[in-house]
């Protein structure tokens, strides 16, 4: 009966006769937990959505520059490409022995601020993402017209778009752009569901509407040919972006990437998406990793919380100590009282902001997903979180050794009697 | 030297809280028979919290031997000392004496929860609960009433009484009373003394009653003065200043 129950029991009764400032310190801790185990949430979502912005083509093919700068441009339509490549090279490459399909890009258009991309409807067909999920239509599908136009999840949100609606292209980027062909309206042909890619952020439109667009030279006056004039034109691309590739086999990927990197008639490149999109994480990364240490950080400040809190009742708590003394507790169970103390704040603390955060997800997951697109990992606490409690249970016992130490101190000294 | 029938026996305690500084104790021969209850007078300043503290076994002397029921406190590790006391001695505190987040009831079984020696006295003698109800109604309080309270909720005259029925619970054979009267008024001081009397009697158990008031020696079956036991020339209250800042 003089074992570690009374201590625990007296630990638990000894908390709730300070239930207020028990309270404050384990919301505080909670909250901290909250915060760090969604960082991590969202970090994990973020990283496995970052990394399968594109999946299920095996090669990208654009002017020679660096693997990051390609991807950057022709997937997450960042920033331009230094050079087209020619329409000859595609159709080289395309009709390459392994080559399953061929999707060309063609970029360098907007409208109101969001990319318009250039390519053909086997685009919807082939682009995957995430776990090899295909994109859909929210509404409508791919273009079959020469002014047809598909836009993305975000840009019919935000811009209020539907099939049927018209609406005009713009060249160069900028949500005014300074040059508008404003002759040849496209109209809404499809609307994707929201995937979390860029793809929610882009008008997709032909590759032959890009072309008619241009009649009027390169940066595009715009033409005054009507759509019927047009239509009767020849306008088959002269060059493109880039384009992806997807082969029969994945195994003759890095095959074909160093015949690409090779070929005699242009400086052409061929990246493998995943390769890159690992690489490019490991640029953009420092900025998650720096978010986790803040977050790891705010758990510290909660910890150190339930320390002061311990801290502070010590003194008035040592008539306690000297009366358990008096009854025959031991110094070291003294000290076992304050540790379990700090122990049973930061676990109660950590069970609730795991709760938290949990509950925060089952609602707002959906939400998430259905907005951005973006998947979030685990809706239910896995080892990691458990982990995560014994971490913070833990890390508040070792906190608890110093209060524990001078609680022990004193009792020694003290014995009995409390001289103030 | 030592036998069966003393409570309480120092033989030459010396006692001082640094190796150097002045004996705080210093006591030639002090006994206590089994079942006696002595009034020892001490001023404040006279060594007192620091003669309770040995007879604990908090503290452990110097030099002599100190015998408490017939067992050598003094040639007891700590550990032991500690688990003695939790067994063998109940004390009562001039005040504050209870835990005040526990009930009534928690705080005076608690020593059964320290000590598998008090609780199983208790059982033996009808089981925990029932002679904690027991000790309760003899020292006057309405048991149903209080048994479920908050020990913080008592007046200080409850509380004493509370402490005292925890001191006596199990049968310890020495209860230690430092000052427990001296934040009650008089009429409940001489009522309390009358029922701790009678209870330690009735359970054999030794009393050792402290306390600066001479006037209360009267009801007690012997007096002595701690100035004239003890020889240590005290200057001020035992302990050094700062030890627990």
């Amino acid at each position: 009966m003089s074992g570690r129950f009374p201590i625990l029991s007296l630990a638990l009764r000894s908390i709730s006769n300070r239930a207020g400032t028990a309270l404050l310190t384990i919301l505080t801790v909670a909250i901290s937990v909250t915060l760090f185990l969604g960082v991590e949430k969202v970090r994990h979502g973020a990283r496995a959505s970052f990394e399968n912005t594109i999946s299920g083509v095996d090669l990208i093919v654009g002017a020679r520059s660096s693997p990051i700068n390609l991807l950057l441009y022709s997937v997450f339509h960042i920033g331009d490409a230094t050079n087209n490549i020619t329409w000859d090279s595609y159709e080289a490459v395309a009709g390459a022995p392994g080559v399953a399909w061929a999707v060309p890009v063609s970029l360098g258009d907007s409208h109101r601020g969001y990319r318009v991309v250039g390519t053909t409807p086997a685009y919807f067909e082939h682009y995957q993402y995430g776990d090899e999920r295909p994109v859909r239509f929210a509404q409508g599908g791919p273009f079959d017209d020469l002014f047809g136009a598909v836009a993305g999840a975000e840009v019919a949100r935000e811009l209020g778009y539907a099939v049927g609606d018209e609406i005009v292209v713009g060249h160069g980027m900028g949500s005014v752009s300074f040059v508008e062909h404003d002759s040849n309206p496209f109209t809404i042909a499809g609307v994707l569901q929201p995937t979390g890619t860029p793809l929610d952020r882009s008008v997709f439109v032909g590759l032959e509407a890009i072309e008619a667009i241009h009649l009027g030279g390169s940066t595009g006056t715009g033409t005054s040919l009507t759509a019927e004039q047009l239509r009767a034109r020849d306008l088959s691309p002269e060059q493109i972006t880039a384009f992806y590739v997807g082969l029969t086999s994945p195994v003759a990927a890095l095959r074909l990437q160093r015949q690409v990197n090779t070929y005699p008639e242009e400086p052409l490149q061929a990246v493998l998406p995943g390769v890159a999109l690992v690489q490019l994480w490991s640029v953009v990364g420092a900025a998650e990793r720096t978010l986790s240490a803040v977050a790891a950080f705010v758990v510290l400040v909660g910890l150190v919380s339930i320390l002061t809190a311990i801290l502070t009742s010590l003194n008035e708590r040592r008539r306690e100590m000297a009366i358990l003394r008096a009854l025959g507790a031991r110094p070291h169970q003294i000290f076992v009282l304050l540790v379990a103390e700090s122990a049973l704040l930061a676990l109660a603390g950590a069970v609730i902001g795991t709760g938290l955060t949990y509950g925060g997800l089952a609602i707002g997951a959906p939400l998430i997903e259905a907005r951005f697109g973006l998947l979030l990992p685990g809706l239910v606490p896995g080892l990691y979180d458990l982990a995560i409690i014994a971490l913070v249970t833990g890390a508040a016992a070792v906190l608890g050794l110093i209060p524990a130490w001078r609680a022990y101190r004193n009792s020694l000294a003290d014995g009995m009697t409390v001289r103030l | 030297m030592t036998n069966d029938t003393t409570a309480l026996e120092l033989c030459g305690v010396r006692f001082a809280y640094r190796r150097g500084a002045p004996d705080v104790i210093d006591i030639a021969g002090f006994t206590l028979a089994r079942g006696e209850r002595v009034f020892l007078k001490g001023a404040s300043g006279s060594g007192k919290s620091t003669l309770l503290g040995l007879i604990a076994g908090v503290l452990q002397p110097d030099s002599g031997s100190l015998h408490v029921l017939g067992t050598p406190l003094s040639d007891l590790s700590a550990p032991d000392r500690d688990r003695f006391r939790a067994a063998h001695l109940g004390v009562v505190f001039q005040m504050f004496n209870l835990l005040p987040y526990l009930p009534v009831g928690a705080n005076v079984t608690l020593p059964c929860r320290f000590s598998a020696a008090r609780a199983t006295a208790a059982q033996d003698a009808g089981g925990v609960e029932s002679e904690a109800r027991r000790l309760l109604s003899r020292l006057g309080l309405d048991t149903a009433d209080v048994w479920d309270r908050r020990a913080a909720e008592l007046s200080v005259g409850q509380q004493q009484r509370v402490a005292a029925a925890r001191a006596l619970i199990g049968g310890p054979g020495l209860i230690l009373a430092d000052e427990p009267t001296s934040a009650l008024d008089a009429d409940s001081r001489d009522s309390f003394i009358a029922l701790l009397k009678d209870e330690c009697q009735a359970s054999n158990a030794a009393l050792l009653f402290v306390s600066h008031d001479g006037g209360l020696a009267g009801h007690f079956d012997r007096a002595l003065d701690l100035s004239e036991l003890n020889t240590a020339r005290v200057g001020t209250a035992g302990a050094p200043q700062g030890a627990h800042a």
